[in-house]
């Protein structure tokens, strides 16, 4: 099964690339955009069988590498 | 790709009806779909050099300090005290059209790949970069693109970026040019070089694994773009800059053993180019067994494998009583290390794969039947004479225009995103002098290190453009002090199968080659880039220079930068030369007239004195002559230092603007003396201002703030860049 | 004093940190190998900049979770001395061993430039051949230089005088403008509580000779030289 993290910067910290990447939908002309932030998504694949286990030994990945939970939060999805 | 093989597909490989007609003589069969391949790449421009080998020929590559001149993965020069410094200069255009960032980082891993695969430590990195007209957006997106892969894969390998030029030209619309320079130090008595030997040495792949990245990257880079080539983008390679220090790391540590018999990195046309060129250097044979080579995708074929141009990977022939010593250190790395054939007796490249023989090739005639062209040339008719050009504005608006306009404005914006000083020895920085000086660790002496061509002169006169891109190189050694000593060359041209092309490089090469030996500044490495052009639309013609010197002691390296109380004494002749002068560009729209004729003998001399006096301790800063002319070489010493300057009244526009070439402005605090020694050796001199204060007082009378000078200089990248968006 | 570089796959400024401690010392510092597990002949530990494991995922985030680092907790914890300089400083906060993170500067370019510090304590064991409130010249580079920390841990540094580094302009005021990356209060350099464990983003090791343009970064090295001389 696969096991997907996405990892954003908390609310409260300034995300420069989000607030680039909102200002340059704006200059393509896409209205109503409010405000953008960016993160990044990383897929493991795993070899257990039990979703319950894989998240939780991903949400363990989560806390000791793939996040730093100064600045950032994340959410893990098994499929 | 179960394609059958014939005329058709060999086309659409690249290859010419006569070119397959010789395939099929040399195979005596059809050959198979993964010899198609061998047989298209190798004999490509990229590979083959077929329409530029004869004119190359005619450059000179010796002297007594070269040790190895072109041939090699890069140039090797003798720079004193037991070392060697290692350089060439290579394109990646096409890639850096189609994805910007991917491309220029990918050319800049490339480049230092050639150099450290000869057993050089890499200590700086230059790139010379064109660009289209700055007002379309797409040149905002390419230019952006391009300097921050540069910098994302430079800064990350730990190489100085210390220097290189940038022009822009409508010429280059849909043709940017990326030429990447690096320079390597090594011990001259371990110099590694490609040849394989050993009938049954191990073949050893080490690196990056293999995935379908850039497969005909080098039929690409030898056929013109047409529209539909933002399609092609999907064989645009991905540059892993962790995995090529890491490389480094490792293959330096190795060469510090016995172990390597040759090397090669694999670059264009990957494994194919590596293995059939230390073979056939070698005139041994070659057995591959493809089932060995790292892969990072599943189900490659062997036309896969052999064609891709994944990043980070190197080829090596090595002493079987050693390998593992160096199957040990490329683990500690944590590297891909595996023995992928072995070297036999038969003169030929045979490739297995999965139990099968996919290609049997005689390496022999695959590399002395590679096609060679003379194809047809025409002369650059002479421009007309300019005759008399009126002045439209007066010499202070003209300043302010020319130190703001896209090609003289400053290059802070670049340069403060590449790491420059990383190594601790780059003794005069980016923007500090004419050339870059980087010490050698633990030693006093210095390399100098510069690019430069100018592509509009060559565009109105190949051969005196030919020869005005190596002086200019040699120009910005010599005013740091430095005695040049070769240099590489990267010949960007368009369409060679378009006689009046051909007739460029000829030209320009004649002209090179003219300035090579009057200057004693012999071509030790280079690359040939053709068919630079999109939809019919040439670019200009772009011999870049890479030129390097050395200094016995760093701490006598001069830069331009101005300190106050100081006399100016311009050595050199000005008639005031406006044809294809920036000047007439800029402030007339017009680029018209000859480019300024070169005068090797007057150079060299001019050359000759200044350094002399420079060594002697006697000028405080040197500034060459360039695009601009005078007054802004005086502009840019100024800001620089944060300097004033009064300029000596009198003089037009074209005194002031003009380009005359085989000039320098020297700062002394003893002008006098200065004039006196010039006389004497031959050299004309004149005193033309003096430093001091916050003002640029102009020949006119007309003055300007160092404030206001460096808001316009400043203002062009970060407006243009950052401003817009 | 003997020092140690701490040498991680990626890190590139190891060299030019080995110049600057050898100046001050009159000695080479020891290279370590990231696998080493032994650092108990070191006085001081110094992790140099660069791009460990290429910067992916967030700098210094998988050299901080590297078995080696068990051993720069061990030094720390016994009150020895430890210096962070760019993906050093990176990876001491990824570690736990300063507070707060680096964030992407807030232009999303990388900086290459000169900066300017202002020394906010003179009296730690790196910094006390600068005087207080002295400026000095560094060069950075860095594409993640843009120190964060939330309100109550930046009130805690500043409240326990663990701010030893601010960019400033030449003149010393602490400005925005001086401030390229974006930092939180212009820091540059924090220390641990007992001042010990020192990171910083500019590079005062590649400023350490006049023919490199100063000896700016130089009196870094004296100072801990000093401090830690047998």
């Amino acid at each position: 099964m696969k096991a997907v993290v996405t990892v954003m910067l908390k609310a409260g910290v300034l995300d420069p690339q989000g607030k680039a990447i909102g200002q340059a939908l704006a200059g393509l002309g896409f209205s109503g955009v409010g405000e953008v932030r960016a993160g990044k998504v990383i897929e493991i694949e795993l070899t257990g069988t039990d979703p319950e286990a894989a998240k939780t030994q991903a949400e363990e990945m989560a806390r000791k590498l793939l996040a730093n939970t100064v600045i950032e939060s994340f959410r893990v999805e098994v499929a | 790709m179960a394609r059958d093989v014939n005329q058709a597909l060999a086309r659409e490989f690249g290859l010419s009806a006569g070119e397959y007609r010789n395939v099929l003589e040399i195979m005596g069969r059809t050959p198979s779909l993964t010899e198609l391949g061998v047989f298209s790449v190798m004999w490509s421009e990229h590979c083959s050099y077929k329409s530029s080998r004869v004119w190359l020929k005619q450059l000179p590559t010796k002297a007594p300090w070269v040790i190895h001149g072109p041939g090699e993965n890069a140039g090797v020069v003798d720079i004193g005290e037991g070392l060697a410094a290692i350089f060439k200069m290579e394109s990646h255009n096409h890639p850096s059209f189609i994805e910007p960032y991917q491309g220029a980082a990918t050319g800049v891993g490339g480049i230092l790949r050639d150099v450290f695969t000869m057993g050089a430590r890499p200590i700086a990195n230059l790139n010379a970069l064109r660009f289209g007209d700055p007002k379309l957006a797409r040149t905002r997106r390419i230019f952006d693109g391009v300097v921050r892969g540069i910098g994302g894969y430079g800064n990350c390998v730990g190489v100085p970026t210390v220097g290189g030029e940038i022009d822009f030209h409508p010429a280059y619309n849909g043709n940017p040019l990326v030429n990447a320079m690096t320079v390597g130090i090594a011990d001259k008595t371990k110099i590694f070089l490609s040849a394989a030997a050993g009938i049954g040495n191990p073949v050893v792949y080490v690196g990056s694994k293999t995935g379908r990245d850039g497969i005909h990257g080098a039929t690409m880079a030898s056929a013109e773009f047409g529209a539909d080539s933002e399609e092609k983008r999907p064989t645009v390679q991905v540059g892993d800059p962790f995995v090529e220090k890491l490389l480094i790391e490792a293959c330096l540590e190795l060469m510090a053993t016995d172990a390597i018999v040759a090397i090669q990195d694999m670059g264009a046309a990957g494994l194919t180019s590596s293995s059939v060129e230390m073979a056939g250097k070698g005139g041994v044979g070659i057995e591959l067994n493809l089932d060995h080579v790292p892969q990072r995708e599943t189900d490659m074929t062997a036309y896969e494998m052999m064609l891709s141009e994944s990043q980070e990977r190197m080829l090596m022939v090595l002493r079987p009583d050693r390998q593992d010593i160096a199957r040990a250190i490329f683990e500690k790395w944590e590297l891909d290390f595996a023995v992928i054939g072995h070297l036999t007796d038969t003169g030929r490249i045979v490739i297995t794969h999965n139990g099968q023989v996919e290609a049997d090739i005689p390496l022999a005639p695959l590399a002395d039947q590679a096609p060679l062209y003379h194809r047809p040339t025409e002369e650059t008719p002479p421009q007309p004479p300019l005759g008399p050009v009126a002045d439209p504005v007066g010499l202070g608006a003209a300043l302010r225009t020319l130190i703001a306009c896209p090609d003289l404005c400053s290059r802070r914006w670049v340069w403060e995103q590449y790491d420059y000083t990383i190594g601790g020895q780059t003794v005069m920085r980016p923007g500090a002098a004419d050339a870059a000086i980087v010490k050698l660790d633990g030693r006093s002496r210095a390399l100098a290190l510069t690019t430069d061509c100018t592509p509009r002169y060559v565009q109105a006169d190949p051969e005196a453009g030919g020869a005005q891109a190596v002086a200019e190189a040699w120009r910005n050694i010599t005013a740091t002090g430095a005695l040049p000593l070769a240099i590489t060359d990267n010949m960007n041209f368009a369409n060679p199968e378009k006689p009046r092309i051909m007739g460029q490089f000829a030209a320009a090469i004649r002209g090179m080659a003219a300035a090579c030996i009057a200057l004693d500044f012999p071509v030790v490495s280079g690359n040939v880039s053709l068919y630079n052009e999109t939809e019919g639309k040439p670019i200009l013609p772009t011999p870049a220079i890479g030129g390097l010197g050395v200094l016995e002691d760093a701490a006598q390296a001069v830069g331009y930068a101005l300190a106050p109380g100081l006399d100016l004494v311009l050595i050199g002749t000005t008639q005031g030369w406006l044809g294809q002068s920036l000047w007439l560009r800029e402030v007339t729209g017009r680029e018209a007239g000859p480019p300024p004729p070169v005068d090797l003998a007057a150079e060299r001399r001019h050359g000759d004195f200044v350094r002399g006096e420079i060594l002697a301790g006697r000028i405080a800063a040197c500034h060459d002559l360039a695009d601009g002319g005078a007054l802004i070489a005086l502009a840019e010493m100024a800001l620089a230092g944060d300097t004033g300057i009064t300029v000596e009244p009198g003089g037009d526009a074209a005194i002031w603007f003009g380009e005359d070439q085989g000039r320098y402005i020297l700062a002394t605090a003893d002008s006098a003396g200065l004039l006196g020694r010039a006389a004497a050796a031959g050299v004309p001199a004149q005193r033309i201002g003096a430093s001091g204060g916050a003002l640029l007082t102009l020949p006119d009378g007309d003055t300007i703030s160092l404030a206001e000078l460096r808001r316009l200089h400043e203002a062009f990248l970060p407006g243009w860049m950052d401003g817009a968006s | 004093m003997k020092a140690g570089i701490i040498v991680f796959p990626g890190i590139n400024r190891e060299r030019d940190m080995a110049i600057a401690l050898e100046r001050s010392a009159g000695k080479k510092p020891r290279m370590v190998w990231h696998r080493e597990t032994d650092l108990s002949d070191l006085d001081l530990v110094v992790i140099p900049g660069g791009f460990s494991y290429g910067d992916y995922l967030r700098c210094g985030a998988m050299a901080a979770q590297s078995p080696i680092m068990a051993a720069i907790r061990g030094h720390a914890a016994r009150g020895g001395h430890v210096l962070g300089v760019c993906n050093g400083f990176q990876i001491l906060t990824e570690a736990g061993l300063l507070p707060g993170a680096l964030l992407r500067n807030q232009g999303l370019r990388f900086l290459a430039m000169d900066c300017h510090l202002r020394v906010e304590r003179a009296d730690t064991d790196f910094t006390r051949h600068y005087q207080r409130g002295e400026v000095f010249r560094a060069p950075m580079a860095h594409g993640d230089g843009n120190y964060f920390a939330d309100d109550a841990t930046l009130d805690l540094l500043e409240g326990e005088g663990r701010v030893i580094f601010r960019y400033a302009t030449p003149s010393g005021e602490v400005t925005p403008a001086a401030n390229r990356n974006g930092s939180a209060r212009n820091i540059a350099g924090i220390a641990s509580a007992n001042l010990r464990v020192l990171g910083l983003m500019p590079h005062p090791e590649d400023l350490v000779d006049p023919l490199m343009g100063g000896e700016d970064g130089k009196p870094l090295f004296d100072s801990i030289t000093a401090a830690l001389a047998a």
